[in-house]
């Protein structure tokens, strides 16, 4: 019965996505004053479609809690012995499950939307969720028609047959979703740039709706990344913590195009400029959301993420993205000329600057997507290739570097126009931290040029970050220039642990017989035994490495080898020891022929602060997300109460005034 | 103006060049299955215990001398498996020697699966940690091998063995000789 509700709820939010487009489409040919009267079903519709599709969801999680073998996604992703949460997150560990998942938030999103925003003109709302609708419903044909999560087998299974274990890590519980979210917060952007685009309304309190959506949005971005970095950090036992992987680059560029659309929104909203430039980033970025979607699970790129592999539902998303992509940028090329001009300003401003550091992520964003899309492109020529570090790392540095010395001053700059003179002692004061760490590190060994050039620059940028703070009173200063302090500082922080990782890491690679012991760094490890144990699904060899820090107390460290059945695959479980300056990370391998066993040991510096710095800058994110709002609520109760003084004034017969905003 | 205006059509453009071509990769053939490099090679060394009580277990030695052999691997949790077994049924009964490898599996299991299924197998060879089946270059289960007289492996079958995969399987044996 679970399955036929929830199949039955996600009709009828189909049906009601429809409403929602059709209602959407007549708000736009309503005239000044005089709503159409068949433009007022697309907010309930929204409304309600958000409660079915969420509701939807929650019924297939109840059929993974209880394991309902009758239903064939459970029964092929899930065992009834998993432990309870893998068994919950298993939900979206798969094809079906998680492109629900994404539709659920789509459309919590677009009600929440519909529910609560009441600034915009009622057109541009009603194109908004026109296009939200519209976006929606070529999803739940996706799922409905080619990906039915709630599909039934003929006989129910005996027992399921469980899950990647790679999946089975606290890891997956949060890292997709959060990201979903973040992806699908950019689709709400994305509906509010073409709603403003076919009304032609792009302005700054178009601008203010917008931005909360595209900082929310970046903020789950910027913590789904963080976390997928560090899991896959941990959890594939490589040592790395970014492997330019088409599916972390198809994380990775929506949030580039998210980070230039919400200095873009800013800018906008503050300054009304640049406003055919927020459109095409707005398209931009759900644009990438979406092209990361298809390059993950059509195959056509071969990852280690992989997905359920059918082209024919890469086709289907292919051609959802040829409808939607393509038809934003054909509506884009129409209007975007008659858009008018927003305010111009001078090339030293902060506009400027912005403006510049737009362009570099953007230039980025291309670097990334030409290194994922490169391989696609020479198979088409029967030529196999793996694009890595070495083409990604230089090519996004040529940008990064410019990208982070403008990032330093632009803060500092005013307005529309200044002079460069002006802020001589800040830009002397950066330069000289800059060339200082760079000359430093030099004097003290050879390292690579782009660590060094990391260490310098993120000297330079946490002394830069705090100067916007200089001879202002820091209780009067608001939340969202904090937010942004603290987002850059945190830039700086996550800069440092790379180049940190990059310049000064020590590997050590040894078969060890049990007893024996290797030095790595400041680490003595001893192996004091391998022995075999058991999980609920797996079996193992767990090694017991007795590290001491310069002869101190030894603490106890176990990776582990693990082999897990139904389906049978081997994963590396490494294990970690955290000092505040850095993480040795352990793993076991294979055992050689006369008894000795492979140990791989790794001590990289400051390591951790790739982490500390991406949930800075998230948190950067909620201050400024925290910070509008409370200017916004504030703004709301001072119109609701001058509103109620003019009523109880003309209720009195007097005059009313004009209200000041 | 015009150049203004042109620039505006290139992201249209440079989309529209990437759904081409991503819509030509889509319609070409891309293999799923990993072929093991070890056709052609001569099996690696191993000597594998019982995987349960009533048969031997399983060493290369056993694919050396006389008639090409079936090497399969498989195990009592894989449902292919099950679907499988009347094929390798069919080609015992045509005097295939077939001998098995159980990946990850526990002798109570296996006697029970031979016990519901039937048992096509001279010998079973129980491989707990997968060793045997990554050293010959196998990535899943089931897969079936043709091992000539001389121990080289011949032939690859990759997924369950259907019914219409049993004649290739006898050619391929054939070829063996």
């Amino acid at each position: 019965m679970i399955a036929e509700i929830g199949l039955a709820a996600l009709w009828l939010a189909a049906a009601l996505a429809v409403l929602q487009m059709v209602s959407g489409g007549f708000a736009l040919r309503s005239v000044e004053g005089a709503p159409n009267p068949m433009a007022i079903y697309a907010r309930p519709a929204a409304v309600v479609q958000a409660v079915l599709a969420v509701l939807a969801f929650i019924l297939l999680l109840y059929a993974f809690a209880v394991t309902d073998l009758s239903i064939k996604l459970v029964a092929t992703n899930s065992h009834s012995m998993k432990p309870m949460i893998y068994k919950l997150t298993g939900t979206w560990g798969n094809h079906e499950g998680s492109m629900l998942l994404w539709v659920g938030v789509l459309a919590l999103s677009g009600g929440l939307l519909a529910a609560f925003e009441k600034r915009l003109p009622e057109r541009t709302m009603g194109a908004t969720l026109g296009v939200q609708g519209f976006v929606a419903l070529g999803f739940y044909a996706f799922l409905l028609f080619s990906s039915n999560p709630f599909e039934r087998l003929p006989v129910p299974a005996v027992e399921g047959v469980g899950l990647n274990p790679l999946l089975q890590d606290i890891g997956l519980a949060i890292h997709p979703p959060t990201l979903y979210a973040g992806y699908v917060g950019l689709s709400v952007a994305f509906s509010l740039a073409m709603g403003a685009l076919l009304t032609k309304e792009v302005n700054p309190s178009f601008a203010r709706v917008m931005r909360p959506w595209v900082l929310g949005a970046w903020v789950l971005l910027t913590f789904g990344i963080t976390a997928g970095s560090y899991w896959a950090y941990y959890e594939l036992g490589w040592g790395g913590w970014w492997f330019w992987d088409p599916v972390e680059n198809a994380s990775l560029m929506p949030w580039l195009a998210a980070t230039a659309l919400m200095h873009s929104v800013s800018v906008l909203a503050a300054r009304d400029a640049l406003r055919t430039w927020t459109i095409m980033l707005g398209v931009l970025a759900f644009s990438m959301s979406m092209l990361g979607t298809f390059l993950v699970r059509s195959g056509v790129l071969t990852s280690v993420h992989a997905f359920a592999v059918d082209p024919e539902r890469g086709a289907f998303i292919l051609g959802l993205l040829g409808l939607y992509i393509g038809g934003a940028f054909t509506i884009f090329a129409l209007r975007a000329g008659a858009v008018a001009e927003g305010k111009r300003f001078a090339a030293t401003s902060r506009e400027g600057a912005l403006v510049f550091n737009n362009v570099m992520l953007s230039a980025i964003l291309a670097i990334v997507l030409l290194g994922t899309l490169y391989p696609l492109l020479t198979e088409a020529f029967d030529v196999r290739v793996s694009v890595g570090p070495p083409y990604f790392n230089p090519a996004a540095a040529i940008f990064a570097v410019p990208m982070f010395l403008v990032m330093a001053v632009g803060p500092l700059l005013r307005w529309k126009e200044d002079k460069p003179a002006r802020i001589q002692f800040e830009m002397l004061l950066v330069a000289a931290v800059l060339i200082g760490v760079i000359a430093l590190v030099s004097f003290f060994g050879q390292f690579p040029l782009l660590p060094m050039l990391g260490l310098g620059l993120a000297a330079a940028l946490a002394v830069a970050a705090v100067l916007p703070l200089k001879g202002r009173k820091l209780t009067r200063v608001p939340s969202a220039t904090w937010g942004m302090v603290l987002a850059h500082f945190g830039v700086a922080v996550s800069l440092f642990g790379m180049a940190c990782e990059g310049a000064f890491t020590q590997e050590r690679l040894a078969a060890v017989a049990p007893g024996g012991t290797e030095q790595v760094g400041d680490f003595a490890v001893t192996l004091q035994s391998v022995t075999p144990v058991a999980g609920p699904n797996w079996t193992a060899i767990e090694a017991r490495l007795a590290v001491s820090q310069n002869g101190g107390e030894p603490v106890i460290l176990s990776p582990q080898a693990r082999n897990f059945w139904s389906p049978p695959q081997a994963t590396s479980e490494s294990a970690l020891l955290t000092r505040w300056n850095g993480q040795l990370y352990a793993v076991i391998g294979n055992q050689a022929e006369d008894g000795r066993w492979q140990i791989r040991v790794w001590w990289k510096p400051f390591v951790t602060f790739i982490w500390y710095g991406g949930l800075l800058i998230a948190l950067g994110g909620v201050l400024a997300i925290a910070g509008r709002v409370k200017v916004d609520v504030k703004r709301r109760k001072a119109t609701a109460m001058g509103d109620a003084r003019r009523a109880d004034l003309e209720a009195l017969g007097a005059a009313a005034p004009v209200p000041a905003e | 103006m015009t150049q203004n205006r042109l620039w505006l059509w290139l992201p249209l453009a440079l989309f529209a060049f990437f759904a081409g071509l991503a819509g030509y990769m889509l319609t070409q053939e891309k293999d799923q299955f990993v072929e093991s490099t070890m056709i052609g090679e001569a099996l690696p060394e191993f000597v594998l215990e019982p995987a349960f009580g009533g048969l031997p277990g399983a060493a290369r030695a056993d694919f050396v001398g006389g008639k090409p052999r079936l090497l399969n691997i498989w195990a009592s949790w894989c449902l292919p498996c099950i679907a499988e077994a009347p094929q390798l049924d069919a080609l015992k009964a045509k005097g295939v020697e077939i001998i098995g490898i159980a990946i990850r599996d526990r002798p109570e299991d296996v006697a029970n699966f031979l016990g519901q299924y039937g048992n096509p197998y001279t010998r079973i060879g129980s491989d707990r940690i997968s060793e045997v089946q990554l050293a010959i270059g196998s990535s899943g289960v089931p897969e079936t091998f043709v091992i000539d007289a001389k121990g080289v492996i011949r032939y690859q079958h990759i997924g369950d063995i259907r019914a219409d995969d049993v004649p290739v399987l006898l050619a391929e044996l054939e070829k063996a000789q």
